[in-house]
C-alpha cells in the first residue's frame, strides 16, 4: 500500500506529541521509525492505525484520505508491543479471530489458519494458550494474527522489545525474510538503532515529535542532517573546542561550532604507523576496555577526550601509553548549519616524488 | 544450630495455633451440627426434612437466591464496568460505597428496605397502584438479598477489568471486530471468571441471609418463610432436630458452592 502523511499534528492535553510530520512510503517497503522513547513514534503508528485521532493533517492510503475511517476499515494489521493476544483463546483461535469477525467460511478459515501456522513455524502449538508459550512464540502468534485477514499495511510497535537479546536477533532476520516474501508494506517502531539499521529499508528518525530525517540506514549514517541524528546513529563524542585539534584549525572561522567525532573516524598508533605525522596529534591512553571482538580505547589529546576501536590483532595498548592520534574527519555543527569536514592535513601538502 | 531449632519450633508453633483455631472455630461447630441433626437417628432427620414447611422453606430460599444472584450478575457486572471504565465526578465515592452492604448490620439494611418499600412510602404506594405489594411478599425478600450480596460480583469483576489490557480491545478493532463483537468475544470472556465466582459467593450469602430478610419477608410459613428464619423458628419452638436438619441442608449446599468457586478459580489460574 502506498502511504502518504501530510502535516500531522497530535496533542495530548498540553503535550505536543507529534509536530508537522510528513512522509511518503512506497508499496512493499519496510520502514523503521527510530527515536528515543517518548518521542512520538508510537503516536504516529497509532494514528496510522486509527487507534488515535488526528488533530491536524492528512493520512492517505492509496491516495485516499483515511483520517475518519475507524481501525476496522483501514485494512491494517497491528502487532502490539506486549502482543495483546487474547488470553482465553488458543493459538489457532487467536489467528482465526480476524477471519471470524469478517465472516469468512469455516473451511476457508481453517485453511488460512493452517497456512499461517505453517508460515510462522507454530505447527504443533495450535491448541496452546498464550500463557503456555515463550516470548518469541507469542510474538509469532501476534504476527500471524495480524497477517491473517490479509492486511495491506502491517504496523509493529516495538516488536522485539520484550524478547531477550539472543532470540531477538533470530526473530529480526525471520521477520525481515517474512516481510520480503509477503511483499507487504510494513512500518515498525523501535528505539534500538541496531534493530532499525539491520532490518529496515528506510529509517525515519523521530525526535520530540518531529521527523528529523528519512533515508536508508547508510545515507543517514553517512550524511546526518541534524546534530541529533548524527549523535543518535552510531557512537560519538562531542568535542567543544575542535579548532585546537590538528587538521581542523580553520573551524574557528565559524564561531560556536562544535564537532561530533565517531570512534571509527579516529585512528591510534605508534608514530611509525602513520605516513603523515604532521596530521596527527600526540595523546595519552586513558583506559582500554575489552569489547569481545575489539578494544575500546579512551584517549586524551590535550584536554579533549576521544574514543576509538582497535583491532585485537594490533599491539595491545596500556593506560598511560603515548600514542599518535589521527582524526580522519569530524561532523561539525552550529546553530544554523551542519556539515562533514575532512582532516585538512591528511592530504600531503608537499608531496615528494621519487 | 540453635537458631535453626528455634526457627523450626516457631513455625511448628504457628502452624499448630492456626490449626487449633480453625478446628475450634469452624470444624467442631460444623461437625456438631451434622452430629446433632442425626442425634435422634436417621428417621428423625428425614422426618424433619420431608416436613412440607421445611422443604418449602429451603426450596423458596434457593429459588429467591437464584433470582437475586442473576440480578446481581447483571447489575454487578454493569456497575463494575461503569466504575472502572468511566471517569465521572463522584466515582470514587460511589466505588467506596459499594462495600456498604458488608459494613452495615443486616438488620439495619432490613429496616431501610422496610421504610423504603412500606405501604405508606412512595415506592409502596406506587406498586400498590400497579396492583402488587412488595413488602411481606417475595419481591421484598429478593430485594433484601440483592442488597446484602451486592458487592460480591462487583468486587470480583473489577480487578479483572482493571488488569485487562486496553491493547487487547484495540487488537480486536484492528482485526476488524465491531465494538459489540469485541465486547462479546474479548471483554466478556475476560470478565466471566469474576462474574461466576462473584455470583457463587453472592448465592451462598443470599441462601444464608437472615437479618435483612426477617424484617421484610412477613415470614408466612410455606409462602414467605425462608430457611434461615425457619431455623430460628424451630429453635424458638424447641425443635433442635428440625433446626439442625435444615441447617445441614443449607450447610451442604454452601460447601458445594464454595468448592465450585475454588474449582472455577483454580481452573482460571491453571487454564
Amino acid at each position: 500500500m502506498h502511504i502518504e502523511v501530510r502535516g500531522l499534528n497530535k496533542k495530548f492535553g498540553d503535550f505536543q506529541a507529534v509536530t508537522d510530520v510528513g512522509f511518503e512510503i512506497e508499496k512493499g517497503q519496510l520502514i523503521g521509525l527510530l527515536g528515543p522513547s517518548g518521542g512520538g513514534k508510537t503516536s504516529i503508528l497509532r494514528m496510522l492505525a486509527g487507534l488515535e485521532s488526528v488533530d491536524e493533517g492528512d493520512i492517505l492510503f492509496h491516495g485516499k484520505r483515511v483520517n475518519d475511517l475507524p481501525p476496522q476499515e483501514r485494512g491494517i494489521g497491528f502487532v502490539f508491543q506486549n502482543y495483546a493476544l487474547f488470553k482465553h483463546m488458543t493459538v489457532a483461535d487467536n489467528i482465526a479471530f480476524g477471519l471470524e469477525v469478517k465472516k469468512w467460511t469455516k473451511p476457508k478459515i481453517k485453511e488460512r489458519v493452517a497456512e499461517l501456522v505453517e508460515l510462522t513455524g507454530l505447527s504443533g502449538f495450535e491448541k496452546r494458550y498464550p500463557h503456555q508459550l515463550s516470548g518469541g512464540q507469542r510474538q509469532r502468534v501476534a504476527f500471524a494474527r495480524a497477517l491473517a485477514p490479509e492486511p495491506q499495511l502491517l504496523l509493529l510497535d516495538e516488536p522485539f522489545a520484550a524478547i531477550d537479546a539472543k532470540i531477538r536477533h533470530e526473530l529480526r532476520s525471520w521477520l525481515r525474510e517474512m516481510i520480503d516474501r509477503l511483499g507487504i508494506t510494513s512500518i515498525f517502531v523501535t528505539h534500538d538503532q541496531d534493530e532499525a539499521i539491520e532490518v529496515a529499508d528506510q529509517i525515519m528518525i523521530i525526535n520530540k515529535g518531529r521527523l528529523e530525517q528519512k533515508g536508508t540506514p547508510w545515507e543517514i549514517y553517512k550524511n546526518p542532517q541534524s546534530p541529533f541524528v548524527a549523535g543518535f546513529i552510531g557512537e560519538s563524542t562531542i568535542v567543544e573546542d575542535v579548532s585546537s585539534l590538528r587538521g581542523f584549525g580553520n573551524v574557528s572561522d565559524w564561531p560556536g561550532t562544535k564537532a561530533l567525532i565517531r570512534p571509527e573516524y579516529v585512528e591510534v598508533g605508534k608514530s611509525s604507523d602513520f605516513e603523515l605525522l604532521s596530521a596527527t596529534e600526540t595523546g595519552h591512553v586513558r583506559h582500554v576496555h575489552f569489547r569481545g571482538s575489539e578494544w575500546l580505547v579512551e584517549i586524551e589529546v590535550g584536554s579533549t577526550k576521544l574514543v576509538t576501536y582497535r583491532s585485537l590483532e594490533k599491539e595491545i595498548l596500556h593506560p598511560g601509553d603515548e600514542v599518535q592520534v589521527l582524526i580522519h574527519r569530524a561532523y561539525l555543527f552550529n546553530d544554523n548549519d551542519s556539515w562533514v569536514m575532512e582532516n585538512k592535513l591528511k592530504v600531503d601538502p608537499m608531496p615528494v616524488h621519487i | 544450630m540453635s537458631s535453626l531449632l528455634q526457627g523450626r519450633w516457631w513455625s511448628w508453633g504457628f502452624r499448630s495455633t492456626v490449626i487449633l483455631y480453625f478446628m475450634v472455630l469452624i470444624i467442631f461447630p460444623i461437625l456438631g451440627i451434622y452430629g446433632q441433626s442425626l442425634s435422634s437417628g436417621w428417621a428423625a432427620f428425614t422426618d424433619n426434612i420431608v416436613e412440607p414447611l421445611a422443604w418449602k422453606a429451603v426450596l423458596l430460599t434457593v429459588k429467591l437466591a437464584v433470582i437475586a444472584t442473576i440480578i446481581n450478575m447483571l447489575i454487578g457486572t454493569m456497575s463494575a464496568w461503569v466504575l472502572i471504565r468511566y471517569r465521572f465526578p463522584g466515582r470514587r465515592l460511589l466505588n467506596s460505597m459499594v462495600d456498604l452492604p458488608f459494613a452495615l448490620p443486616t438488620a439495619v439494611a432490613g429496616l431501610m428496605i422496610l421504610l423504603l418499600l412500606g405501604p405508606h412510602s412512595f415506592v409502596g404506594e406506587w406498586a400498590e397502584r400497579l396492583g402488587f405489594t412488595i413488602l411481606f411478599h417475595q419481591p421484598a425478600i429478593v430485594i433484601a438479598m440483592v442488597f446484602v450480596t451486592f458487592p460480591f460480583v462487583i468486587r470480583a469483576v473489577q480487578p479483572l477489568l482493571e488488569e485487562m489490557d486496553a491493547s487487547e480491545e484495540e487488537a480486536a478493532y484492528t482485526l476488524g471486530a465491531t465494538k459489540a463483537a469485541t465486547f462479546w468475544k474479548v471483554i466478556l470472556p475476560n470478565m466471566l471468571p469474576g462474574i461466576l465466582s462473584g455470583a457463587m459467593l453472592a448465592f451462598s450469602r443470599a441462601l444464608a441471609e437472615f437479618g435483612a430478610v426477617v424484617l421484610v419477608a412477613g415470614n408466612i410459613p410455606g409462602k414467605t418463610l425462608i430457611a434461615s428464619v425457619y431455623i430460628f423458628g424451630e429453635i424458638e419452638s424447641d425443635n433442635t432436630i428440625g433446626a439442625t436438619a435444615v441447617s445441614v441442608l443449607l450447610l451442604t449446599f454452601s460447601f458445594l458452592i464454595l468448592w465450585t468457586v475454588n474449582y472455577v478459580q483454580m481452573r482460571r489460574k491453571n487454564g
